[in-house]
């Protein structure tokens, strides 16, 4: 008798705790959102450029330093280590597909997409170490990322299905008050999440939600959803700043130059060139 | 149809017919350019108050940069223009007949990317060059021939075309298509484009290998000499209702018509009615021309979206050719080897 009303009140412990912490996460969010400088259309202006930080572009699950692939890059090609930004710290593969995640990491020098310089999906273009530029036009909002000069246009207005699958997907947003909400569908499934091998299907669709922390920072919060590789949906969060230079500007890296001697190298007449 | 001035100006769309009947609709509905605005158009405006040249927009066209060398006029009467196109629509058109060498390649009618079926501007002039008025680019000067024989000499040093992936153009190593710009010119198909504004930025962005040009307003100065770009770094500003942009800092290594990375673009965009933005260029180079040249064209309202052009990451071609050269490359080898060292 005695020890069930301890396992009640420790049960009703728990659930109140797990109600502050909610109520935590909650309040926390209400109030740090600001309400943002606003357009001509009275959205909230998210227009400038932007690029998040920290080491997740290597691995979105939290990870320690590591040496690197290419013995040659030293200290410079190392892994720095990171706290993740998955929701849980874990991302729930279905089992099979877990297998193939490990497997993508021990090979990932021949198969993570990006080395070959290809388009890298979404979200993962938001978080490389490269900027972005936000372009808010009235009826469409351009994302446009510095690395290989990948777009997406986000259809406000005029939105339809993705007419077929490609590699940045087919976005459609929404504001949802001070935030906006962007789904985009019809990936092709030849992207990855990072480099460390982490995946997805054609499958896949992704929610992601932009708002203004301050002027100088965006809470970005993704949700991704892909039955075929994970077992439930799951989230990342992190913080995308603006870039302060006055000067600041994407500049061009068109790297298909740069890696036309890993792909068609080995192809070349004269190998000695 | 409208008096502009003493130039008679008729607009057009093409879009979504069939070849030949798009032919045979296009018969005296063709246009002159000209330099100004119609005074009664009054051009649409953003919620900043600025032009708006949101769209999407095309600048297909038949009329070649350089005025062909039998003609020696500015504009064809619109029965020798029609001609022309006619000519055009059957070549594009035979592109599909099977069993014919142009077979081959794309079947550009059947998946629509043909002129003839795509939004276009048509046109009297008998070349987008205005300036100088033969309309035909300036010679080279010395700099500008002893580049050019430079390249002849790099061409022949580094091998035939299948040698390397190196040694194709660039829009076959999906690096950058040559229409790209600026000036964006109209390469082979797809010459779209697709412009979204904010009240700091021009964004432009061209369909072919998905290259955004992002034009900032704010009258900031060029970057170091250093930071050089395929495309060159775009400066912006509104001058009455035309959009003027101003490139510099050119690689020289996709050179217009010979031009060095001295080159220097000043495109103004001026929206003239509700279906047509006045694209006009000027284009200069002291190490290439002694002069000056600017050209004009249209670009006509077309339908979107834009869908994602991803050229490198589909470049099966020049991957299997490649291939394909070396496995000949080892056949050769081998029968070589069947036959012996000659005596």
């Amino acid at each position: 008798m005695r020890q069930k009303h301890v396992a009640v009140i420790a049960r009703v412990v728990v659930l109140f705790c797990s109600f502050l912490l909610s109520m935590e996460e909650v309040s926390s969010q209400s109030s740090s959102s600001i309400s943002a400088a606003r357009t001509p259309n009275e959205t909230p202006d998210f227009n400038g450029i932007w690029q998040a930080l920290g080491n997740n572009y290597w691995n979105v699950e939290p990870h320690a330093a590591s040496p690197g692939i290419v013995r040659g890059l030293g200290a410079l090609g190392a892994v720095p280590g990171g706290l993740g930004v998955v929701d849980g710290g874990v991302i729930p593969y279905r089992s099979e597909a877990l297998v193939r995640r490990n497997d993508n990491f021990s090979n990932r020098l021949t198969r993570d997409p990006a080395i070959k310089c290809y388009l890298p999906g979404v979200p993962r273009a938001t978080y490389m170490p490269f900027p972005l530029q936000i372009i808010q036009g009235q009826s469409h909002i351009m994302i446009l990322h510095e690395f290989a000069g990948a777009v997406r246009t986000i259809y406000m207005t005029d939105q339809t299905e993705a007419p077929a699958s490609s590699w940045m997907g087919w976005s459609n947003g929404r504001w949802e008050g001070e935030t906006l909400v962007i789904e985009t569908t019809g990936f092709n499934g030849m992207t990855w999440f990072d480099r460390a091998g982490n995946y997805h299907s054609d499958q896949l669709r992704v929610v992601e939600r932009l708002t203004a922390r301050s002027p100088e920072r965006l809470s970005y919060e993704v949700k991704i959803e892909d039955p075929i590789v994970f077992t439930r949906p799951w989230k990342m969060s992190m913080p995308l700043y603006r870039r302060a230079e006055s000067n600041a500007e994407l500049l061009e890296f068109r790297c298909v130059e740069f890696v036309e001697d890993l792909i068609y190298g080995h192809l070349r007449k004269d190998q000695s060139r | 149809m409208y008096l502009l001035g003493n130039v008679l100006v008729v607009g057009l769309v093409v879009g979504g017919v069939s070849p030949k009947s798009a032919a045979a609709q296009s018969a005296g509905r063709i246009e002159q350019l000209s330099g100004t605005t119609t005074p009664e158009y009054v051009v649409p405006r953003t919620p900043d108050g600025v032009p708006d040249l949101e769209g999407f927009w095309t600048n297909q066209t038949y009329t070649p940069l350089e005025r062909p060398s039998e003609v020696n006029k500015a504009f064809y009467t619109v029965e020798e223009a029609a001609e022309i196109e006619e000519g055009r629509f059957e070549r594009e058109v035979a592109q599909t007949s099977p069993g014919t060498i142009p077979d081959v390649h794309y079947d550009f009618t059947q998946f629509g990317l043909d002129r003839s079926q795509s939004t276009f501007a048509r046109s009297l002039r008998t070349s987008l060059i205005v300036d100088p008025p033969t309309g035909r680019l300036p010679p080279l000067n010395t700099i500008g021939l002893e580049r050019a024989r430079k390249v002849m000499e790099e061409r022949e040093r580094i091998g035939g075309r299948w040698d390397a992936a190196e040694n194709n153009q660039l829009d076959d190593r999906c690096i950058i298509m040559r229409g790209a710009g600026p000036p964006m010119l109209n390469a082979g198909y797809n010459a779209n484009y697709h412009i979204v504004q904010n009240a700091d930025y021009v964004m432009i962005l061209v369909e072919m290998i998905h290259d955004a040009r992002i034009i900032p307003l704010d009258g900031r100065r060029y970057p170091s000499g250093r930071v050089r770009h395929w495309m060159g770094l775009p400066r912006g500003y509104w001058e009455g209702d035309s959009l003027v942009v101003e490139t510099a800092n050119f690689n020289g290594k996709n050179p217009l018509e010979g031009s060095s990375d001295q080159l220097r673009v000043i495109e103004r965009f001026t929206r003239v009615s509700d279906d047509t933005i006045l694209y006009k260029f000027t284009v200069a180079d002291p190490d290439t021309w002694d002069r000056s040249w600017t050209a004009e064209m249209s670009m006509k309202k077309t339908i979107g979206p834009l869908f994602e052009h991803a050229c490198h990451e589909g470049n099966y071609g020049l991957y299997n050719t490649l291939v394909g050269a070396r496995l000949e490359d080892r056949k050769a080898d081998e029968e070589d080897g069947l036959q012996g060292p000659e005596e």
